[in-house]
């Protein structure tokens, strides 16, 4: 039965080619337009690191004066450095880190006139087992290098493969400014997106080109990249002293019950902190999983949500007027449809005709939808924006294209193939 | 003309009339706030900045010892005012819509920097000519003077400059003194760190727009010694030296300090850059209202064609009892007209409700009224520029369409 339908559905698309091709220009379109966009947001809101997102938490703390508090507010982004130290040092997770952004003189070996600035990740052993990170040689460093601050670096491969070429970067000098590092591990191509450990230098930030102890690298006073908020004297000098929070610190719980252990620390640690006289505030904590850290801090910018939106406004338009284009057709049809009733075909089967009609007619559409949103993508891709690179079309989305597409061509249909199926027969042989 | 024929007969033709009613509503609804959108970005886009913006480039110095800055930075600025060409330089925190930025919060009491409310600021901190390289625009006041350069060094334990003088931008002068002059007035930064307002400038833009659009003026001025907050140089030119200046600045820069690693950039180049995601979002919005259109054309073409079909007998009659072609081609456009103009009231009001609800979630501004009559007017147009060639056809069916079985 379906083959003769198909068979119908062609004949009669062939016919009317004009009209054909402009339901289909319409769909596609729509499709195109909307596809782009909600890839994009797909993408953007994209679990960062599948997984494992749900047993990495970010705890906050409110270390700051009692002048201007006001009950229920969200305690600051970042930590201190004790309060960092102290997390780490209690060790009450799986894992833990404590972790900024900053940047580095990189000074190959032609000399010093071709030095250039590469971002790094000042962090602490656990980070690398921590998020997964994968090695392509060597491996992190261990904890005995924090307390040690020993001059030890994880270098990306882009980093090592401009340094020291296709020979082995383990165990190679990285000259850091006026200091030298010895090299431990590369880590491949690796971008979480959106940048969830660190938000602050920018929500798709790409990635780190070198890792260093942090203990190490506040001791060289290398410089820090963060978003930094201080209540007392803005200080130039040594951050571990300062009254700001300026890092991130993650850990991993494995159990709710770890969780819940750990929600009682937080609190236990600020009630202690209050009692040595550090903290003023009453315990004022969060302990957010990545999805939840991502969705607090509102990720996505509010142009791609509100671009998302005017597509599926599209959309909308595209789908009414091919309501209008298709019961035009349909209705047009109404003597083909009307000697087929007469000749015994049910109402049912000429509805389910006309349906077969407009999903091939969605099917068309939804493969120039596909092409115009992968062209979209590719122009999306052209923009400075961090997330751009970003913008591709996996399977998943593929296959969204066309259900899409066609679920949209269907419910488009059903009015005016209903409409053509309550025509009289008899009236309309009449007429012809 | 008599419109009681067009609505007995579109009672007749229920569906298709409110599909297009519908159509015209809803491409009135997007297309009024597609618009809107786009006329606020090229806003962004054109927002002045009184600074010298075709003649100044900015050189990025990085990786060099902060301890050599009080020796350097004068070194460096001597050896870039001697390439022909340049008219001044100075040495600056940050540059205008460069992102990277230092911004604080001030007050006009000292209590008041405390407050959650106290405005966010861009903090530019620059080096003696300083009001020069960047072409201010001074309306009041005056600027610094070399004895101010000299005092300001950045406070022993903090980024806020050591002198007690600042300029800023007019926007921001008004914002805190509603009513006054700010001339003579005291910021404060820090509870102990306060400034006097000496001068007021034609208002300069800030590194970013992180504060959004209201804040994006919000700029003060400082002046600093040679210390090393300054990670960059200014030099102004013509604007046809700018790349040969750029040039020699940094081969100048990397021969004199050769650790550093120095970029050079005209601030054309930086505006370009900056606005480069907002012009890409112009054209797409451009492109889907474009298409949008023509879709929605494309519907009224069909299902006017449909009805001129469907009513070519009705037509003939009319034509063989005295109807000129005239008057049939005005009862379309008629029939057209009177569709429309139920399609954009809908839409306005629909158009209206959209804007309601993105400005409640997504801080977008009030849409201004013009919006609404003028996507109205551009609807009006296109619906009858769409039934045109479908209503001509209908004025050529001849008379002997009547006499003939349909």
């Amino acid at each position: 039965m379906l083959g003769y339908y198909l068979e119908l559905a062609w004949r009669s698309l062939k016919r009317t080619p004009i009209l054909t091709a402009l339901m289909v220009l319409a769909i596609g379109l729509g499709i195109g337009a909307s596809m782009t966009m909600i890839t994009v947001l797909h993408v953007m809101t994209a679990d960062p690191i599948p997984g494992r997102s749900a047993e990495l938490f970010y705890p906050q703390l409110d270390p700051r004066p009692m002048e201007h508090y006001t009950k229920g507010e969200d305690p600051p982004d970042e930590l201190t450095w004790i309060d960092a130290m102290n997390l780490l040092h209690a060790k009450k997770g799986v894992h833990q880190a404590a972790m900024v952004g900053g940047y580095l003189t990189v000074v190959p070996s032609e000399g010093a006139t071709h030095a250039f600035i590469a971002g790094g990740r000042y962090t602490t052993a656990d980070f690398f087992a921590m998020f997964d990170v994968p090695f392509v040689a060597g491996s992190g460093w261990t904890t005995g290098d924090d307390d040690k601050r020993a001059h030890v670096a994880v270098i990306s491969r882009k980093l090592a493969d401009r340094l020291y070429g296709t020979s082995g970067a383990v165990g190679k000098v990285l000259r850091l400014g006026k200091y030298d590092f010895r090299v431990v591990g590369v880590i491949d191509n690796w971008n979480p997106a959106p940048h969830f450990y660190d938000l602050g230098v920018g929500d798709y930030a790409t990635q780190e080109q070198v890792f260093v102890p942090i203990e190490t690298a506040m001791q060289l006073k290398q410089p820090i990249m963060t978003s930094m908020n201080c209540w007392g004297d803005i200080p130039t000098g040594d951050m571990t002293k300062a009254e700001c929070t300026w890092m991130q610190f993650w850990v991993q719980l494995d159990t709710p019950a770890q969780v819940r252990a750990y929600r009682q620390f937080l609190i236990h640690y600020s009630k202690e902190q209050k009692q040595l006289g550090r903290f003023q505030r009453p315990p004022n904590t969060h302990l957010r999983d990545v999805m939840q850290w991502l969705a607090y801090n509102q990720v996505v910018p509010g142009s791609v949500q509100l671009e998302a939106m005017l597509a599926l406004g599209f959309l909308l338009v595209c789908l009414v007027n091919t309501v209008a284009l298709l019961l035009v057709k349909f209705l047009r049809r109404g003597g083909g449809l009307a000697v087929r009733r007469a000749m015994g075909a049910s109402k049912r089967s000429v509805f389910a005709q006309l349906l077969v009609e407009a999903a091939l007619t969605g099917l068309a559409g939804g493969l120039v939808g596909l092409l115009l949103a992968l062209f979209g993508l590719w122009v999306v891709r052209q923009q400075p924006a961090a997330y751009a690179g970003l913008a591709h079309l996996d399977g998943a989305m593929l296959g969204v294209t066309f259900v899409l597409a066609v679920c949209a061509t269907l419910l488009a249909a059903l009015f005016p193939a209903w409409r053509a199926c309550r025509l009289m027969p008899a009236r309309l042989l009449k007429t012809q | 003309m008599d419109i009681q024929p067009i609505f007995a007969a579109l009672r007749k033709h229920k569906i298709p009339a409110i599909l297009i009613v519908l159509e015209i509503a809803l491409a009135c609804a997007v297309l009024c706030n597609a618009v809107f959108m786009i006329s606020q970005r090229i806003g962004e886009l054109h927002m002045p900045n009184a600074i010298d913006q075709a003649g100044i480039s900015d050189l990025n110095v990085q990786g060099t010892d902060p301890k050599l800055a009080n020796a350097d930075i004068p070194r460096d600025l001597a050896a870039l005012r001697a390439i022909p060409g340049v008219t001044a330089a100075t040495g600056i925190d940050m540059v205008p819509l460069g992102r990277s930025s230092s911004n604080s919060n001030i007050a006009t009491t000292p209590s008041g920097v405390f407050q959650k409310d106290s405005p966010n600021v861009a903090i530019y901190m620059f080096t003696k000519d300083g009001p020069e390289a960047l072409g201010l625009r001074l309306l009041k006041g005056r600027f610094f003077n070399d004895d101010e350069y000299a005092d300001s060094k950045p406070g022993s334990n903090s980024y806020v400059p050591g002198g007690h003088v600042v300029v800023l931008t007019q926007n921001l002068a008004k914002h805190l003194w509603p009513n006054g002059d700010a001339l003579g007035k005291q910021i404060w930064i820090g509870p102990q760190d306060t400034y006097t307002v000496i001068g007021i400038v034609a208002d300069v833009l800030r590194p970013n727009q992180n504060g959004g659009p209201s804040q994006f003026y919000w700029s003060a001025f400082f002046p600093i010694g040679p210390y090393p907050v300054v990670t960059d140089y200014i030099v102004r030119s013509a604007p046809q030296d700018r790349q040969r200046v750029i040039h020699e600045a940094v081969a100048k820069l990397e021969t004199l300090s050769p650790n550093a690693v120095v970029k050079g950039k005209t601030f054309t180049e930086i505006r370009d850059k900056y606005f480069a995601n907002t012009r890409s979002m112009v054209w797409m919005l451009v492109l889907v209202c474009v298409v949008m259109l023509a879709v929605t054309a494309f519907g009224i073409v069909g299902l006017t064609s449909f009805w001129v079909g469907q009513r070519r007998r009705q037509i003939g009659i009319r034509r063989a009892v005295g109807a000129t072609r005239v008057h049939v081609l005005r009862y379309f456009q008629t029939e057209n007209f009177l569709l429309s103009t139920a399609g954009v009231v809908i839409g306005m009001i629909l158009a209206f409700g959209i804007n309601l609800y993105l400005m409640q979630h997504y801080q977008l501004n009030r849409m201004s009224w013009y919006y609404l009559p003028a996507s109205a007017i551009a609807l009006w147009v296109l619906g009858q520029l769409a039934v045109l060639g479908p209503a001509l056809r209908a004025a050529n069916v001849p008379p002997v369409v009547a006499t003939r079985g349909a």
